[in-house]
């Protein structure tokens, strides 16, 4: 069951363009939407939710078409985005008045259960807030209309440590009910990753892969060694290879082959998705 | 039951999930019957993927280890006993292997060793 099902999805722009993205979301699951900026996370996301237009390609959301059915698929989908769609004159009080009208499943006792949870007060204005409590009155609306998808565009950028790690004991206690599917971007590989069960990465504006985390990080291996074992053909399987007069490191994306290859001649880590993620973006050989 | 992950171990994060609870199991900590937390709550307590402890509990059901139940959970199985005394019987001989090893930089005898074992076996018998 997929959660989001995105087909052949492409927008373009003058400076960057999303290129036919082709891409499931499982429902039940947390999904983590990785890659550096611009790589078009955002542009994809805001594609998903109906704000961007997309120039080809098709989008369902929990069972319906986008955008055709856009109102009835968002009374079940709750946003948190970087960007504040809020408006800045209004007190959080009195912009959850203007809010909570539109959603039928509107759950009052919980919105004031997060308020207080997060620390927020009703009589603030909303142009007060620091970015993290932006993100946590985002959070506080979309947790409160009984939503089944949650969808978090670069949630994590403006909050601290501590917040973070109490976001992921929020976003695991959602997970509790497996009728619940979460998709959040990040360029910055954080704790957050740490709980994803299936990563997609976005680089240059096309899928690199959209996969079972723990699969990921078995298949991709970190390589280390001296200069001597790098010849042509050597270096046509790195996906990203960083060169300095001491030696090279580098990404691969089939460990097996990469342990045949080097045996013990070379050193074989277990990457983490900021190192696939820096060698993929920046491709071919690094000279340092 | 503790289970304690590190995140920059060498194996796996599933594989040391699964290592934990098949010691827990096997040492007796766990009894036939007794209920395994649910995957999803394992996931939001080890901080991991719901993946990773879905993977935990298949491995652990391919070795005979525990049951699952649909709508009920998960609990130590009670059909293997004979898989988990030969377990424990390994580690009850990796001790005594041990406890040889230890004797023979003591100087102690084959004899000696017995004979000190029958003592030990009185005194738990009368305390």
């Amino acid at each position: 069951m997929n959660a989001i099902e995105v087909r052949n999805l492409s927008k373009s722009y003058s400076q960057f363009s999303v290129d036919n993205i082709s891409l499931d979301i499982k429902k039940g699951y947390i999904t983590g939407l990785i890659g550096p900026n611009g790589a078009g996370k955002s542009t994809l996301i805001k594609m998903m939710l109906g704000i961007v237009r997309p120039s080809a390609g098709s989008i369902r959301m929990l069972g319906a078409e986008m955008p055709s059915e856009e109102i009835a698929i968002k009374q079940s989908v709750g946003i948190v985005s970087d960007d504040c769609f809020y408006y800045e004159h209004l007190s959080l009080k009195d912009m959850k008045k203007v809010i909570a009208p539109f959603y039928t499943k509107w759950n009052e006792a919980k919105f004031n259960r997060y308020m207080e949870q997060f620390e927020l007060s009703p009589m603030k204005k909303i142009k007060e807030l620091s970015k993290g409590m932006k993100i946590k009155f985002a959070l506080a609306i979309a947790l409160s209309h009984e939503a089944e998808l949650l969808i978090m565009d670069e949630p994590t950028s403006g909050l601290d440590p501590v917040f973070r790690r109490e976001l992921l004991d929020l976003l695991a206690e959602i997970m509790q009910d497996e009728r619940n599917t979460i998709l959040f971007s990040t360029h910055i590989t954080t704790d957050l990753d740490r709980i994803a069960d299936y990563i997609a990465f976005v680089n240059r504006g096309k899928l690199v892969f959209n996969d079972v985390k723990d699969d990921v990080l078995d298949r991709y291996a970190i390589v280390k060694g001296g200069q001597d074992l790098l010849d042509a053909d050597i270096r046509a399987k790195f996906i990203g290879l960083r060169e300095t007069s001491v030696g090279f490191e580098g990404l691969v994306d089939d460990r097996k082959q990469a342990q045949e290859l080097f045996g013990s001649y070379a050193i074989l880590e277990t990457p983490s998705l900021e190192d696939i993620m820096y060698y993929t973006a920046k491709g071919g050989p690094i000279y340092a | 039951m503790n289970i304690i992950i590190s995140h920059a171990s060498e194996d796996p994060i599933y594989i040391q999930i699964v290592n934990q609870i098949r010691h827990s199991i096997l040492n007796g900590e766990m009894k036939a019957g007794d209920s395994l937390p649910s995957i999803r709550q394992l996931a939001k307590d080890l901080q991991v993927s719901v993946i990773t402890t879905k993977r935990v509990y298949e491995e652990l059901e391919k070795e005979k280890l525990i049951d699952s139940v649909v709508g009920k959970g998960s609990f130590v199985s009670g059909a293997n006993m004979e898989f988990i005394r030969e377990q424990r019987m390994k580690l009850l001989e990796d001790k005594m292997l041990e406890v040889i090893r230890e004797s023979r930089d003591l100087n102690m005898s084959e004899e000696d060793v017995i004979n000190h074992l029958k003592l030990l076996f009185e005194e738990e018998q009368t305390s």
